[in-house]
């Protein structure tokens, strides 16, 4: 075996074999959730951490996508969730609940269901097209004013779907629900995982580095010959089409739907999962979604709680204070650790192998090295011991000469 | 003609108490818009936390009222408050200095978020009651209108206070830092300006001009939740980008004409879109007029 460490470009050529335990990985992920689903309750926690870290991943991927390869800092991800989310919901209601539904607004206008999937596509493309309509005045502003305005737009679009007059369609302030929902873990996971492979491709075609290049520098890009305003436009419009997919797949997620829990708070949710991740890191992305919510729903739980070890009760622990830790957490994070977990990087097959390739060597070699180190202490030892001899013979010499 | 003016003087008399209501409100928004737009002036960042510590003000009130009388109360909270927006900023913004400005901005929406949270735990989520501050929380009555004593001392304070703000800047040494700051940021570091400590003394002003702000503001409310600040703060962000970001008269106009527009349409019956309607606003003065009412034109440089 090669004992010489690698890096992960020794292995990106490789390409057959990537695919290859790529492809093993996934499978071996899902088989993995479906084994979980056969041995444990269904109504354990980890399966709502699972479900929600999924859909909280595809939103996060699809803000990096504007936040991080593109460089407009948009805060309407909430906004775009809400559009997708209705839609789903206001299309799959089944025409027999409409009425109890829609109880104050005689049964609502739309009187038809479409399947699940199309549903599903719609809701992203009318938050892509109420993007392509907000992109057109917006997107010609400079970052933060960038960031107000699509904040504002959230907002209104907020106040659009509580306002009353709209109840036949929106339900006014009221919940939607009876809406076909998903009971298994696996659902979230493959239409989050389709989703996050096409912004993947989308980020490694030329469309992909032509964002790069307006993020990097705009001027330049420009100069390239890059459309901006066209390139930027795409952008915001793919990003909200995921958004809005990701919103529908709340909405199954949490089986109702209300407007009012789309506030500007789950944005600077997203945008603190995509920072933790690394701007410009769709793994990051995934993964600090899962970390996110694992630890806020999870692990950190037991922060909420008064606790007790030997009858001494812990102090500052009660409600709320898990979300204190969590926002210093973030701070320092944003503070001292700015690039996050991966910074731009990617986590590839490559770099698992050459990881592991690194790990192995690492092992394989231990017990050399500990020798090795072991020889060398001695021979330094050996080399004091004749060192200071020296110095004292020197010394003794010295002294003899006075 | 003449049925013009009467519809206008009807229109007046019906919506007077919402007019008053605006011009309050808007002196409210204009205190904090102050602190939004000489921060932006000089750092080029929208302090997304300084909504966020006009409502941690609310709450230091209410906890200092409950141990000690209000003559004490009020200024400790200002004190306290001035110092959260001085830490806010040696901590949090300082570092990021030589950052993109993304990563400022996102610093800036962490602060809020922990000042949201650390308000959470606090109260542990319960609505606080604002204590009732004599002389201004009393009633008057003009002419159709009954308000609170607060709605008309507002405008008088806050323009005392701005053209005090106007005067240090145009007269005082600070000033005179806080504004070659602002046209060119290395130049005056060059020029041997303590660049710090004109920040924090820019961060200083903004959050005691809040803290004023809370004490009117939460005077016209029952109480003080977690999020009540974020509000207000992004609308007097709006006043301040309306008015012309950096120019102080700017904010204030934008700041009483977002309020009055504002509550006259909670008047006309459309109160779920009277938020929506700042945002609106926002987005047509950004496409309209990027520089606002009052403020210097910047073109981009290579």
């Amino acid at each position: 075996m090669n004992r010489t460490k690698l890096s992960y470009k020794d292995y990106q050529n490789d390409k057959k074999t990537n695919y290859a335990i790529g492809a093993i990985l996934i499978v071996a992920l899902l088989g993995g959730i479906w084994l979980l689903e056969q041995t444990i309750a269904p109504t354990h926690i980890v399966f709502s951490i699972l479900k929600k870290g999924a859909i909280y991943s595809l939103v996060a991927v699809s803000m990096n996508l504007l936040n991080g390869f593109t460089g407009l800092f948009s805060l309407g991800q909430a906004g775009f969730m809400l559009l997708g989310a209705y839609t789903y919901a206001i299309f799959t209601i089944p025409v027999e609940m409409r009425d109890s539904v829609y109880q104050y607004f005689d049964g609502g206008i739309i009187q038809f269901t479409i399947p699940v999937i199309a549903a599903l596509v719609l809701a992203g493309l009318v938050a892509a097209a109420v993007a392509a309509l907000i992109g057109l005045p917006v997107l010609r502003l400079k970052s933060d004013y960038l960031a107000i305005a699509t904040l504002g737009f959230a907002e209104i679009i907020r106040a659009i779907f509580q306002w009353d007059k709209l109840g036949v369609l929106t339900n006014g302030s009221n919940v939607l629900r009876k809406y076909p929902t998903f009971s298994s873990t696996l659902y979230p996971f493959l239409v989050a995982g389709i989703c996050i492979a096409l912004i993947c491709l989308l980020i490694n075609s030329s469309y992909g580095r032509a964002y790069k290049a307006i993020r990097d520098d705009e001027i330049a890009a420009e100069a390239m010959g890059i459309n901006l305003f066209k390139h930027k436009q795409q952008a915001f419009m793919i990003s909200s089409f995921f958004a809005g997919v990701s919103g529908a797949l709340l909405a199954m997620f949490q089986t109702t739907v209300t407007a009012s829990t789309f506030r500007v708070a789950m944005t600077y949710e997203i945008l603190l999962i995509v920072v933790i991740g690394g701007m410009g890191s769709i793994s990051g992305s995934v993964i600090g979604s899962f970390l996110y919510i694992a630890c806020s729903e999870w692990w950190l739980r037991f922060l909420d709680q008064t606790q007790f070890i030997n009858g001494w009760q812990v102090p500052l622990l009660r409600t709320g204070f898990r979300k204190v830790v969590f926002a210093v957490i973030i701070m320092i994070i944003v503070l001292f650790f700015r690039k996050g977990l991966m910074g731009d990087r990617e986590l590839s097959v490559s770099r698992i192998r050459a990881g592991l390739h690194n790990l192995i060597v690492w092992f394989a070699t231990l017990p050399a090295r500990i020798k090795g180190a072991g020889r060398r202490k001695k021979r330094q030892a050996g080399e004091k011991t004749t060192v200071t001899d020296t110095a004292q013979k020197t010394k003794q010499e010295g002294g003899a000469d006075q | 003609m003449e049925q013009f003016i009467e519809t206008l003087t009807s229109f007046f008399s019906t919506n007077l108490p919402y007019i008053l209501a605006g011009i309050s409100v808007g002196g409210q928004y204009a205190l904090i818009a102050i602190g939004y737009t000489m921060v932006y002036g000089i750092l080029r960042l929208i302090n997304f936390a300084h909504g966020d510590i006009f409502m941690a003000a609310g709450l230091i009130l209410i906890y200092a009222a409950a141990s000690m009388p209000l003559y004490l109360a009020i200024p400790l909270m200002i004190v306290v408050t001035v110092l959260i927006g001085f830490l806010v900023e040696r901590v949090a913004y300082k570092p990021l200095r030589s950052a993109p400005r993304m990563s400022i901005m996102i610093s800036a929406i962490g602060v809020s978020y922990l000042i949201q949270n650390l308000a959470l735990y606090v109260t542990g989520g319960l609505t606080k009651v604002y204590p009732a501050i004599p002389w201004i929380s009393d009633s008057v009555t003009i002419g159709s209108a009954t308000t609170k004593m607060v709605t008309l001392v507002t405008p008088v304070l806050t323009i005392v206070l701005v053209i005090a703000l106007v005067l240090l800047i145009r007269y005082t040494k600070i000033g005179m830092a806080m504004r070659a700051v602002s046209r060119d940021f290395e130049t005056s570091q060059l020029m041997g300006i303590k660049i710090d400590r004109v920040i924090s003394a820019t961060f200083i002003i903004g959050t005691f001009l809040a803290a004023i702000g809370s004490l009117l503001f939460f005077t016209n409310y029952t109480g003080v939740t977690p999020t009540i600040g974020a509000m207000p703060g992004l609308k007097a962000f709006v006043a301040a980008v309306f008015g012309g970001i950096g120019s102080i008269p700017g904010a204030v106009i934008g700041a009483f004409i977002i309020g009055i527009c504002e509550n006259i349409i909670k008047g006309l019956g459309w109160t779920t879109f009277s938020d929506a309607f700042t945002f609106a606003l926002l987005i047509v003065i950004l496409i309209v007029k990027p520089s606002g009412l009052f403020g210097e034109k910047n073109t981009d440089k290579v």
